[in-house]
């Protein structure tokens, strides 16, 4: 109790004739059990009404509060300030183009997403439902709990080097997703568009991925799934 | 300014505005506006799943849409329309087999069918989830879909106002808070689709977005609101964030327990103890709390230390990974510290079973809206429902009547009509501006929230709610000297005043309705007047904004198949 913690907050406002980059720090006052979310609302509320960051759910549901801490990509709202001492610095995510302070432009995620049918491509339609067991819904379980956060394709490095080419982690996923979901017949499109050098073989198993996702998908696991689908047609 | 046209516009990427969209872009053009990103919108964060009597488990094997619809209209206490809890209910099973022929992951029975659960008020286990974040599951099958039928989707822009000419709706003004600048567009039918307005209070189960900026659109516009007092709370929230605690957590064996250590609930419901409906649960650890037995006065303890940590992991994972992502707590080894709080807006615009309101134009589906088919009181898993079967049926008849305006002139907008959106556009940029003050947004929307939770909560009665209504006219003077950080890129001081300005209005509109409402009918408990008066109030309120101030008149409850009764479980 009584402790502070300082946020060193990357700020970049377009409006701005100078438009350049700077960081500003700002001290806040700790509570037990407070997110680094909450802090950024502190200091919105009591300190600056001009920082700007994206929010909705605050329990980790949404995908929209992803940014970087002390250098990791993480929600903002799933982390407990009490992890940090002294200085926390929060930047944006990398590898994006910055709309305003946290605020980074995702369309290229989403194009990403959109590339690969994200779609149930359906067998037949029955007058009921699918018949699927849980057996086959526990295959797919980790993945279609993906809540698009960006977490994983700013955390890797390949993404950040060929953000132009590679179709990214959290799109691979998908694919896995739909093409093991024992209802869905589009796989082999699906295949199609992630099997060349810019879908899973741009992926060289470095795990950064499976290690920040904040929905423990075991991604890389995934992705190595379907480079041995590329292969053994 | 071109206004950029689509003959339907959808304000809204929820699960409502999504299925309103994918059903209208089978006659016509179609674009949705969001605030977010359309998967960040609420409807993610619900996680108790969506009801629809399929008859899948051998506990209900005999449920019917006739039991459903009575369920549903017993649960509401009688004032939900009958005829709009038929469609509700006949389609329910057509539409979530329809998601899941989408692709939705739901969980599975022992024969691969849609699994059930059982739900507070429901007479068989008709709940169909996937996992404990249905919401989510919905949200992202229905998202899916709209990339597959290439819907437009204008993301983070937040609508500031509608263009209204001669009781018609012709178009709307969003602010796009990637570039900055107010963008015009234009319409023949308007869907909104904009969620609830749980943020009105300070302690709610609410997303951060939830101001009710849609339904105060429609206010503003001239249509009415329906049943604004009926605010549902749930009993176990997290303390301080409120995110929310599955009713699970109590149906495995949880205690509720006081400052005493005692299990309260056997001094107000004896037999039923910590199992009795979410209503009377909520209101029994308020009284815990007011009568001092509350812990640090603000909540009482959850306890599932005695269940252990095997049964803990296995049947409440999700609550484990709560406590301990969100306020830092092993619930294995320490109680849970919860307190009710708001968690559904059963009111919202005046409309029909086909969305329509009163003018011409303009619809409303999902949680924004009021059909109604929730009445006083929602029944958990109909909410999730509602925007799937009203999403079609409004995406249906607003693009219905885009295709016949569209039929009667050619494909181009009127001379007067982009005069009134021009008009409006330049009004709206006024509103752009930073403003000198000496108020924070911040302080005004906390100060809101405690005044509501406290005068227009849980428990009501007539002092308390004159000192709403008095003080939320307080609040909305002190709004006049908002300050405004000026810039108009994502700025969320401008944001927030924006989202502030909805909330002081709909408050207003809530305080009225709950004053002038003397009786008890599930969610809106008056101390003053305990018992449900149906001779006076088995009746919808209408709440009218005029430039004197706001009009609450009456309408009639559509009765037909149930006759009003106890409603007693
Ligand atoms: C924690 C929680 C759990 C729940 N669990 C369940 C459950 O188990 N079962 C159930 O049936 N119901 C549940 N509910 C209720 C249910 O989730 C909601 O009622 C439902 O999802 C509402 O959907 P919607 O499409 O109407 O609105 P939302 O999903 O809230 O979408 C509103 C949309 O409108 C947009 N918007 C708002 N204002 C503007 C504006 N001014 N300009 C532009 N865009 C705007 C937002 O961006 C968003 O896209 C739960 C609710 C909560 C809070
Ligand atoms: S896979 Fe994980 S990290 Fe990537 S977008 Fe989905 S939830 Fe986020
Ligand atoms: S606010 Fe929704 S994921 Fe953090």
């Amino acid at each position: 109790m009584g402790n502070t913690i300082n946020l060193k907050i990357f700020r970049l406002d377009p409006e701005n004739a100078r438009h350049e980059p700077y960081y500003q720090t700002y001290t806040v006052k700790t509570k037990p059990g407070m997110t680094v979310l909450e802090a950024l609302f502190n200091v919105l509320d009591e300190q600056d009404g001009t920082l700007s960051f994206r929010y909705s759910c605050r329990w980790a549901i949404c995908g929209s509060c992803a940014m970087t801490l002390n250098g990791k990509c993480r929600l903002a709202c799933k982390t407990q300030i009490s992890e940090y001492r002294g200085t926390l610095t929060i930047e944006p995510l990398p590898g994006l183009d910055i709309i305003k302070d946290l605020v980074v432009d995702l369309e290229p995620f989403f194009n990403n997403y959109r590339k690969i049918k994200p779609y149930l491509v359906p067998e037949g339609m029955p007058d009921k439902e699918n018949i699927q067991m849980q057996e086959d819904v526990d295959l797919i379980e980790p993945h279609i709990k993906c809540i698009l956060c960006a977490v994983c394709e700013t955390s890797c490095p390949i993404s950040w080097t060929s953000r132009e080419k590679y179709i990214g982690p959290m799109a691979l996923t998908k694919v896995y997703r739909f093409n093991r979901d024992t209802r869905d017949a589009g796989g082999k499109e699906r295949l199609e568009v992630v099997r060349g050098e810019d879908g899973v073989w741009r992926c060289r198993t470095i795990f950064r991925c499976t290690e920040y996702c904040p929905k423990n998908i075991p991604i890389t696991e995934a992705i190595q799934f379907l480079k041995r689908k590329s292969v053994f047609k | 300014m071109q206004p950029v046209f689509h003959p339907v516009l959808v304000i809204g990427g929820g699960l409502a505005g999504l299925r309103a969209a994918i059903e209208a872009k089978k006659y016509c053009d179609v674009a949705v506006l969001s605030m977010v990103y359309p998967v960040r919108s609420h409807s993610c964060a619900a996680q108790g799943g969506v009801n629809a009597p399929l008859g899948n488990v051998p506990e209900g094997r005999d449920d019917t849409w006739e039991k459903h619809a009575y369920d549903t209209v017993k649960g509401s206490d009688f004032l939900a329309d009958q005829d709009a809890v038929e469609i509700l209910t006949k389609e329910a099973s057509e539409r979530v087999y329809e998601m899941e022929h989408w692709g939705t992951p739901f969980s599975r029975t022992p024969e691969g069918r849609i699994a059930q659960r059982p739900f507070g008020g429901a007479g068989f286990p008709r709940t169909c989830y996937a996992e404990d974040t249905t919401g989510h599951a919905l949200l992202h099958t229905m998202n899916e879909q709209s990339v597959k039928n290439n819907i437009r989707v204008y993301p983070e822009r937040f609508v500031l106002s509608l263009v209204v000419r001669n009781r018609r709706a012709v178009g709307a003004i969003a602010w796009n808070m990637q570039t900055g600048k107010l963008e015009a567009y234009a319409a023949h039918s308007i869907v909104l689709a904009t969620g609830g307005a749980g943020r009105i209070y300070s302690k709610t189960t609410n997303s951060l977005i939830m101001s009710g900026s849609g339904m105060f659109l429609a206010f503003r516009a001239g249509v009415a609101l329906k049943d604004m007092e009926f605010m549902q709370f749930h009993p176990t929230t997290l303390y301080r964030t409120n995110i929310l605690l599955t009713e699970g957590s109590r149906g495995e064996g949880g205690y509720l327990i006081n400052s005493r250590g005692e299990r309260f609930m056997e001094r107000y419901a004896p037999s039923m103890m910590e199992l009795a409906p979410r209503d009377i649960v909520a209101r029994s650890i308020i009284t815990e709390i007011k009568e001092g037995r509350g812990i640090n006065n603000g909540y009482v303890y959850l306890d599932l230390r005695h269940l252990g940590e095997k049964m803990i992991d296995e049947r409440l994972p999700g609550v484990r990974e709560l406590c301990l992502n969100f306020i830092g707590l092993d619930p294995v080894k320490e109680p849970i510290p919860v307190q009710p709080a708001q968690h559904y807006t059963m009111g919202g615009i005046d409309c029909n079973v086909n969305g329509e309101t009163e003018i011409a134009g303009l619809y409303a589906v999902g949680e924004c809206s009021c059909v109604s088919v929730h009445g006083a009181n929602r029944l958990g898993g109909n909410s999730l429902l509602e925007t799937l079967v009203f999403g079609k049926c409004v995406g249906e008849s607003a693009s219905d009547f885009a295709v016949r305006e569209q039929g009667s002139g050619e494909n181009k907008i009127d001379r007067v009509i982009l005069d009134a959106i021009e008009q409006e556009y330049k009004k709206t940029n006024e509103k752009m501006k930073g403003r000198e003050g000496a108020e924070k947004p911040a302080s005004i929307r906390r100060d809101l929230g405690q005044l509501m939770v406290k005068k227009a909560g849980i428990f009501r009665q007539e002092d308390l709610l004159r000192e709403a209504i008095d003080g939320v006219s307080e609040l909305s003077l002190r709004f006049k000297n908002v300050h405004v950080s000026s810039g108009t890129v994502y700025n969320l001081d401008l944001l927030h005043a924006f989202e502030l300005e909805a909330m002081l209005s709909l408050a207003e509109v809530i305080a009225k309705g709950a004053f002038l409402r003397k009786e008890s009918r599930g969610s809106h408990y008056r101390t003053d007047y305990p018992e449900r008066d149906d001779a006076n109030f088995l009746k919808h309120t209408i709440a009218r904004y005029t430039p004197d101030g706001i009009k609450i008149e009456y309408r009639d409850v559509m009765i037909s198949k149930f006759k009003p009764e106890k409603r007693v479980y």
